[in-house]
């Protein structure tokens, strides 16, 4: 029973500590906010429900007019671009791409959205 | 085994479980979640700051002055193209969101020049046949691509009788914020709805027009009697364009 115990115990902790190992891949970096101190939720919600949240809120801008509630895509970009590239989705180290090619998500946002700041997008298109 | 017991829950569970210890605590401490923490707190919290959205009591539309319109200015044509970031071609494959169309009539030698943009509709032929619902129509009249759901598939483009609508051909960069296009969508005028959301009260076009000292182009609320395109369709002769379709456009043009 004792053994049993013990190799129970072993099996757990050897789970553990594969879990805290990066593995193959290395983990991604995440770049921190360029401005803005504080996000519009703790990164724990933002990282495993951005998605529904931006999905949710685009339906009520697009179709109903709504603009300028919490989950604004433009808003994302306003804090987390880059400083160096100024977009979040122009090298694979930018905020959005990081952790997107990490776990093998393939969005297309940007395609028709702008990935960089209004500040920055304004100055260019002049 | 503590890997199996960190397992995320969905979402939609957590929700649910979040919200029945909700209802548990505010039956039986007075809407209390924790001490000093009350429901009404957390609901206050996370109510943004967001506008009102598209009143149905609204009726957004153009009254475009054909009288004053040169033959040959596309100063509402470049107005739109810098505020919607289109690139200005006019190729079979560019997207236009507004035509200079000059027409004249054969027997008496009448020309006149006029914008022809999306016409938005009250009964939009192009929302009708849209498979997939992207093309639609919001309460303040404004006819839009949702182009979250559309496929490309140009239904709407063979249905528009103005030809107003455009399919984009190529990728896309350097899109403005304000205005997400993108290659496999049908797209056309918006009424620079971005703007109107803002609160502004006026389109690239009309403004753009104004400001050359034509004045051709003016841009309302159709059904507030006090605004100055209502005044005008009130006793300015105007017509729709193809009236005969009943699509009862809010677009209306004075002198053809």
């Amino acid at each position: 029973m004792r053994q049993w115990l013990l190799m129970l115990g072993l099996l757990a902790s050897g789970l553990v500590s594969a879990a805290d190992e990066p593995g193959r891949t290395p983990r991604p970096v995440i770049e921190r906010a360029a401005q803005g101190a504080q996000c519009v939720a703790p990164a724990a919600e933002m990282r495993r429900n951005h998605m529904d949240l931006l999905k949710h809120q685009r339906d009520d801008t697009v179709r109903g007019g709504i603009r300028g509630a919490k989950y604004s895509l433009k808003d994302c970009i306003d804090c987390h671009a880059s400083k160096t590239t100024g977009s979040v989705a122009k090298t694979q180290d930018n905020f959005c791409v990081a952790c997107h090619s990490y776990a093998a998500v393939t969005i297309d946002c940007f395609e028709c959205h702008s990935a960089k700041p209004r500040s920055v997008a304004q100055q260019g298109s002049k | 085994m503590t890997a199996a017991t960190d397992k995320p829950e969905s979402s939609s569970r957590r929700a649910w479980l979040g919200s029945a210890a909700g209802v548990a605590a505010a039956g039986l401490g007075g809407a209390m979640l924790a001490p000093g923490i009350r429901l009404v707190e957390l609901a206050q919290a996370a109510t943004p700051a967001s506008t009102a959205g598209a009143s149905p009591k609204v009726r957004w539309g153009l009254l475009i002055d054909t009288t004053k319109c040169a033959g040959g200015c596309t100063d509402c044509v470049s107005a739109c193209n810098t505020e919607n970031g289109l690139n200005g071609g006019t190729r079979a494959t560019d997207a236009q969101w507004i035509r200079k169309v000059e027409i004249k009539q054969v027997r008496t030698g009448r020309s006149a020049s006029l914008p022809v943009m999306c016409q938005h509709c009250a009964e939009p032929p192009c929302v009708d046949v849209c498979p997939t619902g992207a093309s639609f129509k919001r309460a303040d009249g404004i006819v839009l691509v949702d182009r979250h759901t559309c496929i490309g598939c140009r239904y709407c483009m063979m249905a528009c009788p103005y030809k107003a609508r455009s399919f984009v051909h190529e990728d896309l960069r350097d899109q403005k914020p304000d205005v997400p296009r993108g290659k496999g969508c049908v797209e056309s005028c918006t009424l620079c709805v971005h703007r109107l959301d803002r609160g502004e009260r006026t389109t690239a076009c009309a403004e753009a027009c104004t400001k050359a000292g034509h004045g051709a182009i003016v841009f309302g609320d159709l059904n507030d009697e006090a605004s100055e395109i209502a005044r005008r369709v009130r006793e300015v002769s105007s017509t729709q364009l193809r009236a005969d379709l009943s699509l009862d456009p809010g677009v209306r043009y004075h002198g053809i």
